[in-house]
C-alpha cells in the first residue's frame, strides 16, 4: 500500500473541508485543555497539602498513650474464667516516656533517620482577661527543633535565640497571639493542668500556616514546662522524628513500636482526612476527564461519519479504479490521526497556558493556609499523558467509520 | 468485405476475455433471475457493444466482467487468468492495472484538479514514478483534448470536459480493458461523437479492447461487434454482420 498517496488523498480532503476539520480539531482540543487543567490543579493541591502537613508535622511521633484499653488485672489472673468489668479507668501512670532521652540519642543514631526533637507538652491556661484562654506549650530543645521544622524560617517577629537566651520565653502562634491579644515583650501569665503557674514573656511570634497550630501552640524552653507540671528534667512526653526520605516514616514507625512498648504515630495516619481527600481527588479527576474524552470522541465519531457518507461516491470511484480496502481504511484514518494530533497538541498548549494563569491568580485561604496563589503541579507526564489520550482516542472514533467506509460495495453506488 | 477483426500482423488476435456459463440472481425485493447462462467471449482489440431493452441484465453483466460484482455463478477468465473466486483486494489491484471505467457520470473527484484526477490510478499502480505519472497523465489529457485545463479544479468543468477527464483517468495505466457504462449518456452529438472516435483510435492503434453497455444506436454501430441481449439471454453474438 503506497502510504504516499493515501496520505495525499487525507490531506485533501482535511484542507478543501478545513472548517469541518477544525471542529472536529475543537473537540479533542477541549477535552485535553481542560484535563491538563485539572491534574495539574489537583496534584498542585495535593501536594500542596501533604507539603503543609509534612512540613509542620513529625514524620514519626512516639509518645505515651494514656488509655484505658489494657487489659485488666482480673483478665491477666483469670483467663479462662468469665469476667465482667464496668467503668475501668485510666491508671494513675505518669505520661513519661522512660529513659526518653536515651531513646532519642538512639533513634537519632538510625542512618535514616534526619533527626529527633524530644518534647514534653502540657495543656495550659493563658490568663490574659476574665476568661481562660486554652493552648498547649510544647517545651522543645531550641536547636532540635530548628533541625526538623526549620523554625526560624516561620517566625512572624522574634528569633528562636530569644527563646534560648529566655528562660522564661514564649514563642506563640500567630493566630494564639492575636487571640491573647499579646505582642512580643508583652507578659503572660499560665497555669497548667496540674495547677502550676508560671509568668511567660513573649519574645516571638512563629506561622507554620496551617490553624491547627497556628491557633493553640506556644513554644517554651523543655525546663520551663517540666517546671510547669513540678516534673524532672528527664520528663519527656514525645519524641518527634523526621526521615530523611519521608516515605520510609511508615515502615520506621512500625519498627519503632515493636522496639519500644510506647505509641508510635506516623504522618500518614495522623493526616488521614488529607490523605483521603487526596484519594477522592484522584477518582474525580479521573472521572471527569475520561468523560470529556469520550464526549469528544464521540463528536469525532460523528464528523468521520458524516464524512464517509459525503465522500460516498469518492470511495467507489476509488475503488473502482483499483484502491482496495486497506486503501480506503488508511485515507481515513490518516485523517483521524492527524485530526487527534493536532487537536492533542494544541489542547496541551492551551492547557499549558490555562495553568500557568491559573498558577498566578491569587488565592487567599485566609488564615487556614497560608498560600498566595492557586496551587499548580507541572508535570510533563500529565502532559504526554494528555497527547497519547487524545490520539488513542481519536484514532478509536475514526477506526469505525474507516471499516464501513472500506466494506461499501461500489457497484452500488455506481449504478445509482 | 475486410475482416475488421485480423490485428495489424495479419493472425488472430488472442481472446481477452471469456466468460463461461454466468448467471445471476437478485435476491430483493423476491428471487430473480438476471442473468441466465450468458457464455462468450472477446478478442483483444475488439470494440464491442452490449445493447439491449432497459432490464435486460445487460449493466449487471458489465458490472461481473468489471470484477467489481463478485456475486455470480459461472466463471471468468481474463488474459487466460481466471477471475472467480479471487478477494477483492486481489482483484482490486487486478482492475489496477488492466482495466479502465468510464461511468455514465464521470465521478471524478471534485476536491482534486482535473491532472490530479487522471493521476490517482496511476499512482496507485506505483509502476511509474509520480514525475512521469504526471507526464503520461498530460499526454492521455491532451489525447481527449483537456490538456489546457489540466489544473482546473475539476468541479469547475463543464459535463462535457469532465466525461473527458474520466475518459483520460480510464486510459492511465494503458489498461487492456476498457469498459464503459453509458459512456456518452449525459452527453451531446459532438461530445458523444469525441468519445467514439478516442475509443476507435485506441481499440484500432494501440490494441486496447473497449466494451460497452449502450442505448446509443449509432455508437454501437460504429464498433468492431454488437451483442444483443434480452431478458438475461444472449439472443446475438454480432458475428452475422462479419464475415
Amino acid at each position: 500500500m503506497k502510504l504516499k498517496i493515501t496520505y495525499n488523498i487525507a490531506q485533501t480532503h482535511l484542507l478543501t473541508k478545513k472548517k469541518q476539520t477544525l471542529v472536529a480539531m475543537l473537540g479533542v482540543t477541549f477535552g485535553i485543555a481542560m484535563f491538563i487543567v485539572m491534574i495539574s490543579f489537583m496534584q498542585g493541591v495535593n501536594q500542596f497539602l501533604e507539603d503543609s502537613a509534612l512540613d509542620a508535622s513529625p514524620h514519626v511521633r512516639m509518645y505515651k498513650q494514656i488509655t484505658s484499653d489494657r487489659p485488666s488485672l482480673i483478665e491477666t489472673l483469670n483467663p479462662n474464667g468469665f469476667n465482667v468489668i464496668h467503668h475501668q479507668k485510666p491508671k494513675q501512670e505518669l505520661a513519661k516516656i522512660k529513659s526518653g532521652m536515651i531513646i532519642a540519642r538512639h533513634i537519632e543514631q538510625q542512618p535514616e533517620v534526619l533527626g529527633v526533637s524530644p518534647q514534653v507538652s502540657t495543656q495550659v491556661f493563658f490568663n490574659t482577661g476574665a476568661v481562660p484562654i486554652p493552648g498547649t506549650l510544647a517545651g522543645v530543645d531550641v536547636v532540635r527543633e530548628e533541625k526538623l521544622y526549620r523554625l526560624s524560617q516561620r517566625m512572624k517577629s522574634g528569633t528562636i535565640e530569644d527563646l534560648r537566651s529566655n528562660a522564661n520565653g514564649v514563642i506563640l502562634g500567630r493566630l494564639l497571639a492575636r487571640k491573647l491579644n499579646l505582642k512580643t515583650g508583652d507578659k503572660v501569665n499560665v497555669t497548667s493542668s496540674t495547677g502550676g503557674t508560671a509568668l511567660l514573656r513573649v519574645v516571638g511570634v512563629f506561622s507554620f500556616g496551617i490553624q491547627t497550630v497556628d491557633d493553640a501552640r506556644g513554644y517554651v524552653n523543655t525546663a520551663k514546662v517540666q517546671e510547669l507540671i513540678q516534673k524532672d528534667a528527664n520528663y519527656i512526653t514525645d519524641l518527634h522524628i523526621k526521615m530523611k526520605d519521608p516515605l520510609k516514616a511508615i515502615e520506621f514507625g512500625k519498627e519503632l513500636s515493636r522496639q519500644y512498648n510506647y505509641k508510635v504515630e506516623d504522618w500518614a495516619t495522623a493526616n488521614q482526612a488529607i490523605l483521603a481527600g487526596e484519594q477522592i481527588r484522584g477518582v474525580m479527576t479521573f472521572v471527569i476527564s475520561f468523560t470529556l474524552l469520550v464526549v469528544a470522541g464521540f463528536g469525532i465519531y460523528n464528523i468521520m461519519n458524516m464524512n464517509v457518507m459525503n465522500k460516498i461516491k469518492d470511495i467507489a470511484i476509488l475503488k473502482a479504479t483499483g484502491f482496495d480496502g486497506r486503501d480506503i481504511v488508511a485515507i481515513f484514518m490518516i485523517q483521524s490521526a492527524i485530526i487527534g494530533l493536532l487537536g492533542a497538541v494544541l489542547g496541551v498548549v492551551i492547557g499549558f497556558s490555562l495553568s500557568y494563569l491559573l498558577s498566578i491568580t491569587p488565592f487567599t485561604a485566609g488564615d487556614f493556609l497560608a498560600i498566595d496563589t492557586f496551587p499548580v503541579m507541572f508535570n510533563p507526564m500529565h502532559y504526554g499523558l494528555g497527547v497519547l489520550f487524545g490520539v488513542v482516542t481519536t484514532l478509536l472514533a475514526g477506526y469505525f467509520p474507516s471499516r464501513k467506509a472500506a466494506r461499501i460495495d461500489p457497484v452500488e453506488i455506481l449504478r445509482g | 468485405m475486410e475482416n475488421r477483426n485480423l490485428d495489424k500482423s495479419g493472425s488472430e488476435p488472442p481472446t481477452i476475455l471469456k466468460a463461461s456459463h454466468v448467471n445471476k440472481f437478485f435476491l430483493e425485493p423476491v428471487k430473480f433471475q438476471v442473468l441466465k447462462d450468458i457464455s462468450f467471449a472477446v478478442k483483444k482489440g475488439e470494440f464491442l457493444s452490449i445493447v439491449g431493452k432497459s432490464g435486460c441484465g445487460k449493466s449487471t453483466l458489465l458490472y461481473i466482467l468489471s470484477t467489481m460484482d463478485t456475486a455470480y455463478e459461472g466463471t471468468l477468465e481474463m488474459n487466460g487468468r481466471s477471475l472467480t473466486g479471487l478477494s477483492q483486494n486481489e482483484l482490486a489491484a487486478f482492475r489496477n492495472e488492466h482495466m479502465g471505467f468510464v461511468f455514465q457520470f464521470h465521478f471524478l473527484l471534485p476536491e482534486f484538479t482535473a491532472l490530479q484526477n487522471v493521476m490517482l490510478p496511476g499512482l496507485k499502480l506505483g509502476k511509474y514514478s509520480a514525475k512521469q505519472v504526471e507526464e503520461r497523465a498530460y499526454e492521455k489529457l491532451r489525447m481527449v483534448d483537456m490538456h489546457e485545463h489540466a489544473l482546473k479544479p475539476s468541479m469547475k468543468l463543464s459535463g462535457g470536459q469532465q466525461q473527458r477527464v474520466a475518459i483520460a483517468r480510464a486510459l492511465i495505466n494503458d489498461p487492456t480493458i476498457v469498459m464503459g457504462d453509458e459512456p456518452t449518456g449525459n452527453l451531446d452529438k459532438t461530445n458523444s461523437d469525441m468519445v467514439f472516435d478516442i475509443f476507435r483510435d485506441i481499440s484500432h492503434n494501440n490494441g486496447q479492447t473497449i466494451i460497452t453497455v449502450t442505448h446509443d444506436q449509432d455508437f454501437a454501430a460504429g464498433g468492431d461487434r454488437i451483442i444483443e441481449m434480452s431478458d438475461g439471454h444472449i439472443i446475438s453474438h454480432g458475428y452475422e454482420n462479419q464475415v
